[in-house]
């Protein structure tokens, strides 16, 4: 098979790639702030709540979740197609691991900032976004760009429930075409680039939000 | 189909055959993390050598292996590897490929074990006229190690829970079994959700040994002699 048309069936694996990734990583930063929140500041049984579903996806692998969401809990009446199941798995195991990011965040912001602000006699509600969020946002950037990659690549395993990603389509190239070398090659750089661009990315966003909180020095 | 009771007679059935895979996920971890560890230190001294070329080399293969996903470096190696006239076992390219995956990120954390230790030791060393073996093996990595314990463990832990990829080309570690028994009786949620629950227990077990390793290791490191 000609070269070029390798490309182009695997541009569009990528392209499925990429849909998942957009899709899933919302749902990782919404499970990650909430639980994260949770664990934190909620009254003890929902504390205690938000413990297990971290431990759980935490300790166990991605594979067997995503695996467990694809083939069990059609026996309890939740049928997925592949693709909610693959995001759902993918983004409440990244979630999972975004909640020690956010309150790892949390409490990095020193413990005058939180005393200032009640003293200066700010609500709660206030305080929390206010004053602590903005901070700990910044610290949280570089760890939630680490997660993104992982996300970026755990995605490879939805191959595995029958999605045609990118790795699917290159093992199935690679059956038919048995040019394996320049097919893994090719899936390999496309992987790598992806998550340049997300490291880098990450990097922009974090000197956005640094901007005002007198970090890094006087001015550049 | 009725999948929501759960079945004891039926997970009693399976637990010996997932049991058995158990040892080989268990087997692919422990090769693996032997490996990792030496392609691990190897990497984190490349870093620190002195031609520029080389630290520059190491690095990006590093950034390459950290930043591409596991399963396609698995394919690649299962499937690529015989074009070159090298065929291995599924196991031998399972272990190979957690084997450099992870060494790319026990590299860094070594990496920031070594420059974690006084300066004062290196010019000591220096002063002692040690040479750069002698002063990596005595010196330097015996206070190097402690610090290093948590995260490697955290490492190790990480690598196991991925061995279940390996099931990808055929291994039959405890994933894939459970898949097959899984597809042989039409009853899934048995042996899936008995195997996550072992790697849950098994990660706890070691999340526990690495922190009573830690607590037990001498803070002043040890002699590699």
């Amino acid at each position: 098979m000609p070269f070029g048309e390798i490309i182009s069936i695997l541009l569009e694996g990528a392209l499925v790639t990429l849909k998942i990734v957009a899709l899933a990583l919302p749902l990782a930063a919404v499970m990650a702030f909430g639980f994260g929140m949770l664990r934190l500041y909620a009254p003890k049984p929902i504390k205690y709540l938000a413990i297990i579903y971290i431990e759980f996806f935490r300790g166990t692998s991605a594979l067997i979740q995503l695996y467990w969401i694809y083939f069990v809990l059609p026996f309890f009446g939740f049928s997925f197609d592949a693709m909610t199941a693959g995001v759902v798995a993918l983004g409440l195991n990244i979630g999972a691991y975004g909640t020690e990011v956010v309150r790892g965040a949390m409490a990095s912001v020193p413990k005058g900032q939180y005393e200032a602000a009640v003293a200066l006699n700010f609500s709660s509600t206030q305080r929390l976004w206010r004053i602590l969020m903005p901070q700990a946002l910044v610290n949280m950037i570089p760890p939630f760009g680490n997660l993104a990659i992982e996300l970026v690549k755990a995605t490879s395993l939805v191959s595995l429930i029958t999605i045609a990603d990118l790795t699917y389509r290159a093992k199935a190239l690679a059956d038919m075409t048995l040019q394996v070398t320049e097919i893994f090659a090719v899936v390999l750089v496309l992987y790598f680039l992806f998550a340049q661009v997300l490291a880098i990315g990450f990097r922009v966003l974090e000197k956005k939000l640094s901007r005002g909180l007198g970090r890094g020095g006087l001015g550049q | 189909m009725n999948g929501f009771d759960w079945d004891w007679q039926f997970t009693f059935e399976v637990m010996p055959t997932i049991l058995e895979a158990a040892k080989v996920t268990l087997l692919a971890t422990l090769l693996g993390s032997c490996l990792a560890i030496v392609v691990g230190l190897s990497f984190a001294l490349l870093r620190r050598s002195g031609f520029f070329l080389v630290r520059s080399i190491t690095y990006w293969i590093v950034e390459f292996v950290r930043s591409t996903p596991l399963l396609v470096q698995i394919f690649f190696l299962y499937y690529v590897m015989p074009e070159f006239g090298i065929s291995m076992s599924p196991l031998l390219t399972g272990v190979l490929a957690l084997g450099l995956h992870y060494g790319a990120y026990l590299s860094e954390v070594f990496r920031s074990g070594i420059d974690g230790v006084e300066k004062g030791q290196w010019e000591a060393s220096r002063a002692l006229n040690l040479s750069v073996f002698d002063t990596y093996k005595d010196i330097v990595l015996p206070q190097a190690l402690r610090p290093m314990i948590p995260a490697t463990g955290n490492y190790i832990i990480a690598m196991f829970k991925e061995t279940p990829q390996l099931s990808a080309i055929t291994l039959l570690e405890m994933l894939q079994v459970a898949k097959i028994i899984g597809s042989e009786n039409f009853r899934y949620l048995e042996p899936f959700t008995l195997v996550g629950v072992l790697y849950l227990l098994f990660s706890l077990i070691a999340a526990y040994g690495i922190h009573c390793v830690e607590r037990r290791f001498p803070k002043e490191g040890i002699t590699l002699k």
